[in-house]
């Protein structure tokens, strides 16, 4: 994954850079808005991680002129402003999604990995299969093997996003944005409990466990016969 | 030379205590009144001095004509023999009239007076001239008179002269002149004392409130200005002043409160961590090591940018500033979401979760902002009520969240059947930061209760906390929007 970091703090930035290399991703960093917006332009960028303050032209305009110019890159807003209604702010310009400082590097990742496959999930199944746990979104019904799993709601939107991001790491913010649309941080772990519940209903009684917990930083369904 | 300047520097000092004094508002009101007082009586006496003077003159043609109609008459009948007589008579009465009776060529006949300038007998009418009375003795000097007379021409060429002193009308009309200058004088004189001794009151009082307000100024909050209990103007504003001082002054407090439990709740968090890096640098040996020191350190902040997340919240949410864009939104449906999110919690701790909420409530707010908060009391109540000792035979635990409508308010409700919160340390724990002693031991910013009272406070509504009995109630009251409920 090509990764285009637009920071004018140059420590935060150069740590992203070497942070993301050493996963594996390739990453450049611009210090300022004009640079990034004209090195973005190229358009061979997976993801942008703009930060919202920045010398020259602010990360806002940045994203709002690559759209203008039909450069749909998904975009990551970094930002010390970190309330409710900048994050809607910076969703309305053009961003993909908004992460506000100070931020942790797994949480970061997430997303940005999220972010990169999302273009190739935009044709959306109607089925989704992780193992043998099969959910199918029309019918709102799910099955592991041939036994079939009575999900709450809830329950059943949270399967799917996680299985709509089967093989990524999801955190438990993630999870709450995407599943509950709650953008603050409950502060005991919630989210824990309700993934136990799940667990129970989609792993218990099979021999290989799909829903895994990613220590530190959150959750993952995967085939783990692969 | 010491003492020469000494002596200049008091005059000095003096001049400007005067020039202060002259200065003030009072003061130049004072002059003011002072001009437009003495004007008016200078107006009202020259008003006076000149009626009485028009007043004594009519008088005295009156006199003189009634006399010279008298006069004629007595000539018409008797002839210049008759008017004469009748003259010599009238004119030995003490206080008479002038009379004088004269030929054609000047030759007195008859009357009291003398010493006439010339030419008056020859004007015929009214004329104002000097006089000597005719019984006054010779050589001794007396003052000069002035009368007022009437030359009147009788027929056969004698002359009649009739007059009036004017000794009473100048006598009067320097009374009054007098009397004039004695009150300008007495009001200016009064009128300037009474100022200055007024203005000196004034700004006594009010060097006394600016001395007050300088040393507030230099920091001491504790300092009131001076009252003197006469209700009158100074007194109200210095009140007022006081009131504010107060209101001021119990603002500092808080926030000194509030940035001292900043710094505690701040300071023993990056304390905690500090430690834990010292040890880990002092007394880690293996990787394990050093990594699990390290994961506490991340969680540490994290628990650090909470607290630091929910300060800007409720400074953000009581500054009101981002009260535009609300919109309107189902309250029991925010309360069943919030029940959802906590149910499985609470069960795993075996707590009841019950939820009700069927009737919709509407209201217009930040729904984010409202979640949160309700989040925040059942984040508490699932937390508290199993805090502390449980008595045998209490029942189990249990959670109500309840979303109603209640005339025109929405109730948000979060009741517990835990052991509550005494009635004494209920206001103290919607303060920032407050926990409560049994509960410091629990894991919490201590921000919640606060966060839910500024969001409520936010939309113009309030937090409650009551006795559930047994049990802590907490209730957020908010203004509701959307159709009228019917009745019944």
């Amino acid at each position: 994954m090509r990764l285009l970091i637009i920071e004018d703090d140059r420590d935060a930035a150069d740590y992203l850079v070497k942070a993301f290399r050493e996963v594996g991703h390739v990453a450049d960093a611009a210090h300022d808005g004009d640079d990034g917006f004209a090195m973005a332009l190229d358009g061979q960028y997976d993801v942008l991680i703009v930060d919202r303050m920045l010398p020259k032209r602010d990360g806002l305009s940045v994203i709002g002129e690559l759209r203008k110019k039909h450069i749909e890159t998904p975009a990551l807003i970094l930002s010390a402003l970190g309330q409710v209604d900048d994050r809607v702010k910076g969703l309305r310009a053009g961003g993909d999604d908004y992460l506000p400082k100070p931020y942790s590097f797994t949480e970061l990742l997430a997303r940005v990995e999220v972010l990169s496959r999302r273009r190739a999930a935009r044709a959306e199944e109607t089925e989704l299969r992780v193992g043998d746990l099969y959910l199918d979104r029309l019918s709102h019904t799910v099955r592991r093997g041939t036994e079939e799993i009575v999900l709450q709601p809830r329950e059943f939107r949270l399967l799917e996003y996680l299985m709509r991001h089967a093989g990524q790491v999801v955190t438990r913010t993630m999870l709450l944005e995407n599943v509950w649309d709650y953008h603050f941080d409950p502060q005991t772990n919630v989210i824990d409990v309700h993934i136990s519940r799940l667990r129970s209903k989609i792993d218990k009684g099979f021999a290989q466990p799909l829903l895994h917990t990613v220590r530190g930083a959150g959750y993952m369904i995967r085939d783990g016969a692969r | 030379m010491a003492q020469d300047s000494q002596a200049q520097d008091k005059k000095a000092r003096t001049f400007s205590a005067l020039g202060k004094l002259l200065r003030t508002t009072t003061f130049k009101l004072t002059l003011v009144y002072l001009t437009v007082f003495a004007l008016f009586a200078m107006a009202l006496l020259g008003y006076f001095a000149f009626n009485t003077r028009r007043l004594i003159t009519e008088q005295i043609t009156d006199t003189v004509n009634a006399e010279i109609t008298g006069l004629s008459e007595q000539y018409r009948l008797g002839g210049i023999r008759r008017l004469v007589l009748t003259v010599d008579a009238r004119a030995r009465r003490p206080g008479s009239s002038l009379y004088l009776v004269t030929t054609f060529n000047g030759d007195t006949l008859a009357g009291n007076v003398t010493d006439l300038p010339t030419g008056v007998l020859d004007t015929d009418g009214w004329i104002e001239t000097p006089y000597k009375r005719l019984d006054e003795t010779e050589g001794a000097t007396h003052p000069e008179h002035h009368s007022l007379v009437r030359v009147f021409q009788l027929p056969g060429g004698f002359r009649l002269l009739v007059g009036r002193d004017l000794e009473e009308r100048e006598r009067l009309y320097s009374i009054i002149a007098s009397a004039g200058r004695w009150s300008i004088a007495l009001v200016i004189v009064l009128g300037l004392g009474g100022g200055l001794f007024v203005t000196r009151r004034v700004l006594r009082r009010v060097d006394a409130m600016t001395e007050t307000s300088r040393s507030i100024m230099a920091g001491d909050l504790g300092e009131r200005l001076p009252v003197e209990g006469t209700g009158d103007e100074l007194d109200r504003l210095a009140e007022n002043v006081n009131l504010m001082l107060e209101r001021i002054e119990a603002l500092m407090h808080g926030l000194k409160e509030v940035s001292d439990n900043i710094a505690h709740d701040l300071k023993t968090p990056l304390t905690r961590l500090r430690n834990r890096c010292e040890e880990a640098l002092r007394t880690a040996s293996s990787e394990a090591e050093y990594r699990s020191a390290l994961e506490g350190t991340i969680e540490e902040s994290d628990g650090l940018i909470r607290t630091f997340n929910a300060l800007l919240l409720i400074a953000r949410a009581e500054s009101g500033q981002s009260r535009d864009d609300m919109a309107e939104f189902d309250a029991a449906e925010l309360a069943r979401d919030i029940g959802e999110l906590y149910e499985p919690l609470a069960e795993e701790r075996g707590i009841a979760l019950t939820v009700e909420a069927e009737q919709p409530a509407t209201l217009k707010g930040k729904r984010d902002l409202v979640s949160q908060a309700l989040a925040n009391l059942v984040d508490n109540a699932i937390k508290y009520s199993l805090a502390g000792e449980r008595p045998a035979d209490a029942p189990p635990p249990a959670i109500l969240v309840r979303a109603q409508v209640e005339g025109e308010r929405v109730l948000l409700t979060v009741a517990d059947n835990g052991p509550g919160i005494p009635e004494a340390d209920r206001s103290r724990a919607l303060e920032r930061f407050v926990r409560l002693e049994q509960s410091r031991s629990l894991p919490g910013s201590g921000l919640g209760l606060s966060l839910a009272a500024a969001v409520a406070r936010l939309h113009d509504g309030e937090l409650t906390l009551a006795d559930n009995a047994p049990g802590l109630k907490s209730i957020i009251a908010l203004p509701r929007t959307g159709p009228v409920q019917m009745a019944g």
